[in-house]
């Protein structure tokens, strides 16, 4: 068996108003070239100057990522020519960066893991080059430089991934961080999340030669770029030839990856200390401050809901991952209890009715007061599980509120015995081979004779008198 | 009839504001003797009469006569920028560059009423000792035509010994404000590393590189140091330490002041006028209470070889955004790195890509640790070495240079040309701040210049003494 070894190194956008050097905005997809100034297109004579906002951010998100904070950490130039590289250089960070030694616990399938993180920084995002098709053939090629300065944090975990699910899961759990925090938005569409991943397969324990994945645009893409290369390399070694070490490119058409033009890689970046810029000193009241801002995270919040509501793991982390869902979540449960129904609501009603009408869950008319509607209908029996994602549905679209529908289209349930007794009693005579077998002792076939009760009810007979009354009736007549 | 121009920046500007004499016709009697001389010596790079005039006009019409410049003509080092002039730093590389903004000194300047006459002649992007290495024309030492004017603000030096402007601005990375001050005999003033922004200063070695001004006399450094000096928000490497008011505090005395002479200057040769300057600077300092010890700076002579990583290495960086696709001077090519090659190739200079390609190579991958870093390392012991000389004196004094002026191409080798910065060089690794005071003139007539080093943003301290010893 071939295990994989995985590393990924990621690009978070942070989400501040003003560029990491400039006092330009970051706004996003504004007319090409309108957020620029001297500093950010690199005019001669200019300097950076650190937005203390970044700082913070880069704190909180280091701090949620289990890192320990450099009070003392310093910026350098990473030298190298780009059209859309305004000063030749790249303002990062390199020998002491803000964060270092940290871990994310994941879980996947039930099993829980420690990916470490090796260190993350602050620096600054390139500008955008945009070419006319095919980058080879391109005769000319645009600049955009409002993304010239956007601060950035970079993420470095240790090769501790061994499958495209953890490093998807990994993926996930991080963007979800970077937005409880409000530190970035995490958008791997709109380039706020970037991925390049680093992968070697081995059989023992010799480590394989690392291959270097590049383009990933999504994370399906990350797990679909990954998927492909361990059978690629695993297929190398199993035909004896050898995996070379190098930079390839995800193609997402046809979901291989191709290896990228050795030349682009014969980069000497001369990294030396940036002397526009003084060591970043932080102070320790500082840190602890933004310690105490961080609010609880979501992979906290998942193993609550999974250990106080019992949910099961993908109805919590679907919860959990996703602010406004959770936010939504919990306020309703504070007002109705019953956390495993509502999250089934939440899960199930809920999102198909955001998947269709592609809403924010805070645009859902359906409330803490409808939903305790909701439930008390379902406690006091004169609607069943079932008739209730009914009513939900209708509730959502309808703006009627749940006892209203319930009125209207009569669907309290049939709680008289009589009236349930016989259509049990009809239900017999139609299935008199199940009922056969039900008195030679297979007893399974009850739920068969209950379904057909209920069918016949329209879904409005109460399931345990159901049951109760046809135990009975079979009893009468195995007598 | 007096000649405005024989004034010095001080009195002129007390004058104007006296209304003894007008702005405009300040400003006139400088642009006639700029007629008169500017084609021999050629320290301009760019003149805006009419825009200059236009200000002086505008200055002559105000009731109140406030800033403390005030109608005052200045010259600015072309590799600093001023909104709507073009910016060159003396390359052909940022010919047709016109700048967007001002930087925090001529905002500062504009600020007091001074009026920005032009931009000065230098080596291109600083690098030089004689402003030969302009990429459009040499300067010659007004004091004798035959002659370099000292670089690299060659151009700055000049324009106030040839009395075409008050006071000029320039730019110190390893000398390049007094060495040429000393050549031209005018008083150079670099401050210290921290105390004047170098935001809009198009940089050659950031950690190196200040501001400040040449002048005719301390009194005019002092005034305008007073413009420029202080924190900026915009330049993170200067320092929010308290900035004296530098006029005020020139007259006192400096009994009891304690001046160190550096006992390894005397390793180097020093041409003998430039020993008896030195000698008899200290005798004047005797003569007005100051103690004279002798100090050692051990690694003074390693300060030549490590500013010649650590310049370079920086220089190699901050040169890259020069490239041809956002401004100044565009080549062609059928691809990218064609264009970059051959935009860089016709643009710079042979001293440029010099020191582009040994700051390249310093900071090359495996070479890093040996060179770099060694000089870093360098630096720092020298840095060291100062902060124990000022743990014993208030001051140090030296020669600038170790000769008068040269004549222009005289100095064949690169590391000539080098040689030319040894008392200088130290300074800057250090960040001290430093005035050259003309001290008399060699047997040629040309000036010869005397060095005074301060401790750390105590230029007020440093300003009194050159003060004392002027002639």
């Amino acid at each position: 068996m071939y295990k994989p070894t995985i590393g990924l190194e990621i690009h978070l956008q942070l989400m501040t108003e003003s560029k990491i050097f400039c006092s330009c905005s970051t706004e996003f997809a504004a007319k090409p070239n309108t957020h620029i100034c001297p500093v950010c297109i690199g005019l001669p004579g200019a300097l950076p100057v650190l937005n203390e906002k970044v700082i913070e951010y880069g704190v909180m998100l280091g701090i949620a990522l289990n890192c320990t904070i450099n009070e003392v950490s310093s910026f350098y130039r990473k030298n190298y020519f780009y059209p859309d590289l305004p000063k030749g250089y790249q303002i990062t960070q390199y020998a002491i960066p803000l964060a270092k030694d940290g871990f994310l616990e994941i879980v996947t399938e039930n099993q829980r893991k420690m990916i470490r993180i090796e260190k993350a920084h602050i620096e600054e995002d390139s500008g955008k080059s945009i070419h006319t098709g095919d980058i080879t053939e391109s005769e000319y090629s645009f600049i955009d430089f409002n993304r010239s300065g956007v601060p950035l944090m970079e993420i470095v975990t240790y090769p501790d991934i061994e499958s495209p699910d953890e490093a998807y899961e990994f993926l996930n759990l991080l963007r979800s961080i970077a937005r409880y925090l409000g530190v970035s938005t995490g958008d791997m569409e709109k380039g706020a999340l970037r991925c390049d991943v680093n992968i070697s397969v081995s059989k023992d324990e010799v480590m394989g030669t690392k291959v270097e994945i590049k383009n990933l645009n999504s994370f399906r893409s990350v797990k679909r770029a990954l998927e492909y290369e361990i059978k690629r390399q695993t297929k190398l070694i199993e035909e004896g030839r050898t995996v070379v070490k190098e930079t390839r490119h995800f193609d997402e058409k046809d979901g291989t990856t191709k290896a990228m033009r050795t030349k682009e890689e014969l980069n000497d970046y001369r990294y030396f200390p940036e002397p526009d810029l003084p060591p970043l000193i932080i102070s320790g009241d500082f840190i602890e401050e933004i310690g105490q801002r961080i609010p609880e995270l979501p992979n906290q919040k998942m193993r609550r809901f999974i250990e106080d509501y019992s949910l099961s793991i993908d109805y919590a982390r679907s919860i959990a991952y996703v602010p406004s869902f959770s936010k939504y979540f919990e306020s309703i449960i504070a007002f109705t209890g019953k956390p495993r129904e509502v999250a089934n609501f939440i899960m199930v009603n809920i999102s198909n009715y955001l998947n269709e009408t592609g809403k924010d869950i805070e645009e859902v008319p359906f409330g803490k007061e409808e939903f305790k509607e909701l439930l008390d209908l379902i406690d006091s029996k004169i609607i069943s599980l079932n008739i209730a994602k009914n009513v939900l549905d209708d509730s959502i679209r309808s703006g009627k509120s749940p006892s209203e529908i319930v009125r209207e289209k009569g669907l309290s349930q049939v709680t008289d015995e009589d009236t349930l007794r016989s259509m049990i009693v009809e239900v017999l005579k139609e299935n008199e081979m199940q009922v056969r077998q039900y008195l030679a002792g297979k007893t399974k076939v009850i739920g068969f004779l209950v379904g057909a009760v209920m069918k016949k009810s329209g879904g409005k007979a109460n399931p345990d008198l159901v049951n109760k009354i046809l135990l009975k009736e079979l009893e009468t007549l195995r007598q | 009839m007096m000649d405005i121009t024989k004034l010095t920046a001080y009195e002129t500007v007390k004058r104007i504001k006296s209304g003894e004499i007008g702005v405009k016709e300040t400003l006139l009697s400088y642009l006639k003797k700029i007629e008169e001389r500017e084609d021999l010596i050629k320290t301009f790079i760019l003149i805006d009469r009419d825009r200059a005039i236009k200000k002086a006009e505008e200055l002559d019409q105000l009731e109140h006569k406030e800033g403390l410049l005030f109608g005052l003509p200045v010259a600015i080092k072309d590799n600093i920028n001023v909104y709507g002039y073009e910016a060159t730093a003396g390359s052909k590389i940022l010919k047709g560059y016109v700048s967007l903004y001002d930087a925090s000194v001529v905002e500062s300047i504009k600020r007091e009423n001074g009026i920005i006459l032009g931009k000065t002649n230098c080596d291109e992007f600083a690098m030089g000792s004689s402003t030969e290495n302009s990429a459009f024309f040499p300067t010659r030492n007004p004091v004798n035509l035959e002659y370099v004017p000292g670089g690299s603000s060659g151009g700055s030096a000049a324009c106030v010994a040839a009395e075409e402007v008050a006071i000029a601005i320039g730019s110190d990375t390893g000398g390049s404000i007094r060495e040429p001050a000393a050549f031209c005999g005018v008083v150079g003033l670099k401050p210290t590393y921290g105390r004047v922004s170098r935001y809009g200063l198009i940089a050659f070695a950031s950690s190196l590189d200040v501001i400040g001004p040449l002048s005719k006399d301390v009194r005019d450094a002092a005034l305008m140091l007073n413009v420029i000096a202080g924190f900026d928000a915009h330049d993170e490497t200067t320092v929010d330490i308290k900035v004296d008011d530098y006029l005020d505090i020139l007259e006192g005395n400096i009994k009891g002041k304690k001046i160190g002479v550096i006992k390894e200057v005397m390793d180097f040769e020093v041409q003998k006028e430039l020993k008896d300057a030195l000698e008899s600077s200290i005798q004047k300092l005797k003569g007005e209470g100051c103690e004279i010890l002798e100090i050692s700076i051990p690694y003074l002579k390693y300060a030549l070889p490590s500013y010649y990583i650590i310049a370079p290495s920086e220089a190699s960086s901050n040169l890259a955004r020069f490239d041809g696709v956002r401004y100044g001077y565009e080549s062609d090519g059928a691809y990218l790195r064609e264009f970059y090659e051959n935009t860089r190739t016709e643009g710079f200079g042979d001293e440029v890509k010099r020191r582009i390609l040994i700051g390249t190579f310093a900071l090359s991958e495996g070479y890093f640790e040996d060179y770099y870093l060694k000089a870093s390392k360098v630096r720092r012991i020298i840095e060291m070495d100062f902060e124990n000389a000022f743990e014993q004196v208030d001051a140090l004094i030296l020669p600038t240079t170790a000769t008068t002026a040269f004549k222009l191409n005289e100095k064949k080798s690169p590391l000539e040309m080098y040689m030319t910065d040894i008392f200088t060089i130290p300074v800057n690794l250090a960040g001290l701040p430093a005035i050259s005071v003309p001290a008399g003139t060699d047997k040629a007539g040309l000036p010869v210049g005397v060095q005074l080093v301060g401790k750390w943003f105590e230029e007020a301290l440093l300003l009194r003494i050159a003060h004392h010893i002027e002639e």
